[in-house]
């Protein structure tokens, strides 16, 4: 990293195990402030467990997450309600309270959280729907809606208490191109207007090359590399050089989505291993395992 | 072996975990009047209709049994003693609850899974609302409230089901039949049948909003949780119910007409 910028989230050796499997391990890096980072990795390597780490919905074996001075899984109940409030999330297919229209969704967290009349939620929504470019289908119910609808929605939702730090859960997925590029130039955008530290977790090199500063690449549950985006597009780093060049050929194989039940069987990460030392570590894996991730 | 005990305490725990947790933030304002009274009336529409139903025939097959009965003893005069008996301290309250889980427990089970399954938990945590709050004390306290209420509602419908079968099928006295109620049933009869009966809303709400709140695996598992809650509910409520006719019978003393 060469010129350093603010930190807003600094996440020091961070491991998590489901049972016997190691999802996460010790992940360390700091998420620059005001700038848009993305996690990037194949699928089932932990990426939406570690997002669940940041806002406290998941509590990790070992490490620590700070945020504004405070270590959120060591945090009461009530401090983490609090710390909560800096972020707003997007979950991976909008989460919308199937229950509400797009309006009072947007409308909840101004709701239970302040005090404002309808009229004053009313504007700040309209704005936050304008802003996603979903103005006019305010009376809709999230079952009514595309896919691309409702994760604009849950953005608007998200934003709506004007976060200082915005999460992504794969935004691209179950989207065409067309839609993955509107929502990447949304993200962008947004970015810029609001100065807020976006975090998107992604699988899709394409959303990492529009919107990212920063890239962080994780690779059976290492981080491998993290860096300005330019550098790692750049890195010769056969993991990370096949991952981003979309290669079939290259140390990721289509095991990617097993794991091993022995994390001492590897080494503490994934940084500057050749080609063949992957690969020999993969043929010497036991007996794979589903991981414990939702699809 | 082990591995199954071993879930099994685990999710035990887990369900207690979940109730305490609501038991704990339950008295915490502001409360959540509004999903209590749509949840209520849900619960109640859903359940009472069938509950009517199933109770009047009910108590109709105890008039049958016992008139039989109670016609060969020459004790026709009594057979209303028996019904309220049987409806009342037993048939109400297991009615009542077998209701909740099976018409009020599924929905609600079914409700919470698919709202888990599409992060909307998650995604209240993360808008720092409490699901346990906002969700969870509201469907605890709409399902004993209605629990209750239904007992009450049950015990009339059985009762009357009774008389329609007694007095117009059998050709009893309808005098007889009303005036041997007292014979050997007593006011705390009813309250402990209601006591019972919120006893088993509680279980019926403890059980559906666990297995929702755990539901996983899109659509598919909320189907499972939905039924396996259902099955647990049914277990646990005819065990509790047998403990508690135990207790009963030790603590309350009883009359011999």
């Amino acid at each position: 990293m060469s010129s350093e910028p603010d930190v807003e989230i600094s996440i020091r050796g961070l491991t998590k195990s489901f049972g016997a499997q190691t999802v996460l391990e010790d992940i360390t890096f700091d998420v620059p402030k005001g700038k848009v980072t993305v996690l990037l990795g194949p699928s089932g390597t932990g990426k939406s467990v570690f997002l669940k780490h940041l806002v406290g919905l998941l509590k990790p074996d070992r490490g620590e997450i700070w945020i504004d001075g405070k270590n959120v899984p060591a945090l009461s109940e009530r401090e983490l309600y609090q710390v909560r409030r800096k972020f707003g999330v997007l979950f991976q297919d909008g989460a919308l309270f199937g229950s509400m229209n797009i309006y009072d969704n947007v409308a909840f967290p101004l709701r239970e959280h302040t005090k404002k009349r309808e009229s004053e939620i009313k504007e700040i929504v309209d704005e936050k729907l304008t802003m996603v470019g979903l103005i006019g289908a305010e009376k809709k119910l999230p079952g009514e809606i595309s896919g691309g609808m409702k994760k604009r929605a849950g953005l608007a939702r998200g934003l709506v208490l004007d976060p200082e730090i915005v999460l992504f859960d794969e935004p691209d997925s179950g989207l065409d191109p067309v839609r993955t590029a509107f929502l990447n130039e949304l993200i962008i955008d947004l970015n810029r207007q609001l100065e807020a530290t976006f975090m998107v977790v992604t699988h899709d090199i394409s959303t990492a090359k529009r919107v990212a500063d920063y890239i962080g690449m994780l690779y059976r549950r290492n981080l491998v590399r993290f860096g300005p985006a330019h550098e790692m597009f750049e890195s010769d780093i056969p993991v990370v050089r096949q991952f981003l060049a979309g290669d079939t050929e290259g140390p990721i194989g289509m095991s990617e989505e097993k794991d091993q039940t022995k994390p001492e069987d590897q080494p503490k990460s994934g940084f500057g291993m050749t080609a063949a030392e992957v690969e020999a570590m993969e043929r010497d894996a036991g007996a794979p395992q589903e991981e414990p991730q939702r699809s | 072996m082990i591995g199954g005990a071993r879930a099994l305490v685990t999710e035990t725990g887990n369900m207690f975990a979940i109730t305490l947790e609501a038991f704990r933030v339950m008295w915490k304002p502001p409360y959540p009047w509004r999903e209590f009274i749509r949840q209520s009336w849900f619960i109640a529409s859903v359940s009472m209709f069938p509950a009517m139903l199933v109770s009047i025939a009910f108590g109709a097959t105890i008039a049958l049994q016992v008139g039989n009965v109670a016609t060969q003893l020459g004790a026709e005069s009594q057979t209303g003693a028996a019904m309220v008996l049987a409806v009342v301290r037993e048939a109400a309250p297991i009615v009542a609850a077998l209701l909740i889980a099976g018409a009020g427990g599924s929905a609600m089970c079914a409700d919470l899974g698919s709202r888990k399954i599409r992060d909307e938990l998650s995604a209240m945590e993360v808008l720092a609302v409490s699901p346990i709050a906002t969700l969870v004390v509201p469907r605890i306290w709409a399902a004993v409230f209605v629990a209750m209420l239904l007992d009450g509602f049950v015990s009339v419908a059985g009762i009357a089901g009774g008389y329609f079968f007694n007095v117009i099928v059998q050709g009893g006295t309808p005098g007889a039949y009303l005036a041997s109620f007292s014979l050997l049933a007593q006011p705390a009869d009813l309250f402990v049948a209601i006591l019972k009966s919120g006893i088993f809303g509680l279980i019926a709400a403890m059980v559906a909003i666990y297995f929702g709140f755990y539901a996983k695996g899109g659509p598919k598992g909320v189907g499972d949780a939905v039924n396996r809650a259902v099955v647990v509910t049914f277990m646990l409520v005819f065990f509790v119910n047998f403990i508690l006719t135990a207790l009963y019978f030790a603590i309350v003393p009883q009359k011999f007409g």
